[in-house]
């Protein structure tokens, strides 16, 4: 791999470095030895403590935890994406009365932390913790949904609007007709990046406990004793990590191919679009 | 409105804490993202290697995770913190640093090529072109997402509140409890407090966006 930042590494340079990447890498692995060894004599590493996991129930627990992870991400996602599409027009609007008001309830929707929402429609309304997790997601990742669809919809040449109203189309068609498909496919990255801050959020229900996966693997420690709380929870953040990761390379993957297509017509989408979703 | 004219106390303590927090986290993550997007473009292949692993892995990470090992985990292996604030703070600054050095390095992407190209030709080496020239220039594109970074900052310390710190959302909720019967008052009011942060430093990363915008 080359580098506009420093030259092609000649034979003193290649030296240097390869010492300087034995020496990172030997730090690395004394700093990954010295918590396995911290590990072992908590005995982490024991048998008895991973034998937990060729017990079926175990495996039946994190599968709901999983699935009631997933059906409240699907859920919310299916929801929020046309709300986040409606509250993009209202933002959008010519009339100011409607677009001012919505701009307020956007900034407050975004403004506001995620898990607050969920403590809000839980206490507030007396709902099931599902409903409570499912709201909360869909009101905040609605209004970033719409942030992004304008966004996409401001990045258009001016032009495919005057043209669409030239021709005869109302406002609001010239919306649906020409804009939105084109401003949507722009910024495809973005909004699947989202899903994922999504998917993330939803971990957030154990605060209101929700039986998600977090839940699940503090629900086995308690019942089947904390010495095994180490082994569950290292699965299921590996599942949480693995599950992200993968939907997140489809995001990577989209934009590439995106990009591609783009180079030949359309002005290309902004790049950093995609790495523009926030934590 | 009674009940939180009433505990305003707990909200202005809350509201401290919060902000203690968001602070001391933004301030490390800044120092380790940065160093993270430094190894990131670094001729050593093993601070690379380090840098990519460690940001894809966090990125991927929900908060709750992070906040579920650094304060129920890591006890339990023997790391003990005197208070739970340290653990709030180690979720929050390893966790937001990814993102940091995501952003940095997209903004160092972002100088043109012929800026590296010019400083190297002058002899510089590494540390000078990414310090003396590179750096500065891809700091006004990084400013604006760097500020949005520090807003989920703040709201991400909310988090905090279910990890026994007590926070704006851990009074949040302890009031909430205490007041069955005005949990609605309640918690708009601890939402005040939160866009009391969001709001001016979102104002802030626009003004900023635009003040700094220029034609490349």
């Amino acid at each position: 791999m080359s580098s506009v930042l420093y030259d092609v590494p000649g034979p003193k340079a290649r030296r240097i470095s390869l010492i300087g990447s034995i020496v990172g890498s030997l730090l690395i692995l004394g700093l990954l030895a010295w918590i396995i060894m911290t590990f072992a004599q908590q005995g982490i590493f024991e048998g008895r403590r991973w034998q937990i996991f060729t017990r079926a129930d175990v495996w039946t627990l994190l599968g709901n935890g999983l699935g009631a992870t997933l059906s409240a991400a699907a859920l919310a996602a299916v929801i929020a994406f046309p709300l986040g599409l409606l509250l993009c027009l209202l933002r959008i609007s010519d009339a100011a009365f409607i677009r001012i008001p919505t701009r307020v309830v956007l900034e407050f929707l975004r403004g506001m932390p995620v898990v607050l929402m969920m403590l809000f429609v839980l206490l507030g309304f007396g709902t099931s913790p599902f409903i409570a997790v499912v709201t909360g997601l869909v009101l905040y990742n609605s209004a970033v949904f719409a942030e992004i669809i304008r966004a996409g919809i401001q990045s258009l040449p001016k032009g495919q609007r005057e043209a669409g109203l030239a021709i005869g189309l109302t406002s609001f068609k010239s919306r649906m007709l020409i804009e939105l498909p084109q401003a949507i496919r722009r910024m495809m990255p973005s909004l699947v990046a989202q899903m994922v801050v999504l998917l993330k959020d939803t971990s957030l229900g154990y605060i209101v406990a929700y039986g998600e996966l977090l839940r699940a693997v503090q629900v086995m420690a308690d019942f089947l004793g904390t010495q095994f709380l180490f082994p569950i929870f290292f699965v299921a953040a590996a599942i949480y990590i693995a599950i992200n990761i993968l939907v997140s390379r489809i995001a990577v993957w989209i934009e590439r191919r995106g990009s591609k297509k783009a180079a030949g017509g359309v002005a290309k989408a902004e790049p950093e679009a995609a790495e523009a979703a926030v934590p | 409105m009674d009940v939180i004219l009433e505990n305003l106390p707990l909200y202005w303590n809350g509201f401290l804490r919060t902000l203690f927090l968001s602070a001391v986290s933004g301030v490390i993550a800044l120092v380790l993202g940065t160093l993270l997007a430094a190894a990131r473009v670094s001729p050593v292949a093993a601070l690379r290697g380090f840098s990519t692993v460690y940001v894809e892995v966090l990125r991927n990470t929900p908060l709750t995770i992070a906040f579920f090992f650094a304060a129920i985990v890591l006890p339990r292996l023997g790391v003990k913190f005197e208070q739970f604030e340290v653990a709030a703070i180690i979720a929050l600054s390893t966790y937001t640093a990814a993102f940091i050095a995501e952003a940095v390095r997209s903004g160092v992407n972002s100088v043109p090529v012929g800026q590296a190209e010019a400083a190297r030709s002058i002899g510089m080496n590494f540390g000078q072109v990414l310090n003396l020239i590179i750096l500065p220039q891809a700091l006004r594109t990084v400013v604006p997402p760097l500020i949005n970074i520090l807003i989920a900052l703040v709201k991400n310390s909310s988090v905090a509140g279910a990890f026994f710190v007590l926070e704006l959302f851990g009074y949040g909720r302890q009031l909430a409890n205490a007041n069955g019967d005005a949990v609605i008052p309640v918690l708009l009011g601890v939402a005040f407090f939160y866009l009391l942060l969001t709001v001016p430093l979102g104002i802030l990363a626009s003004t900023v966006e635009r003040k700094v915008a220029i034609a490349r």
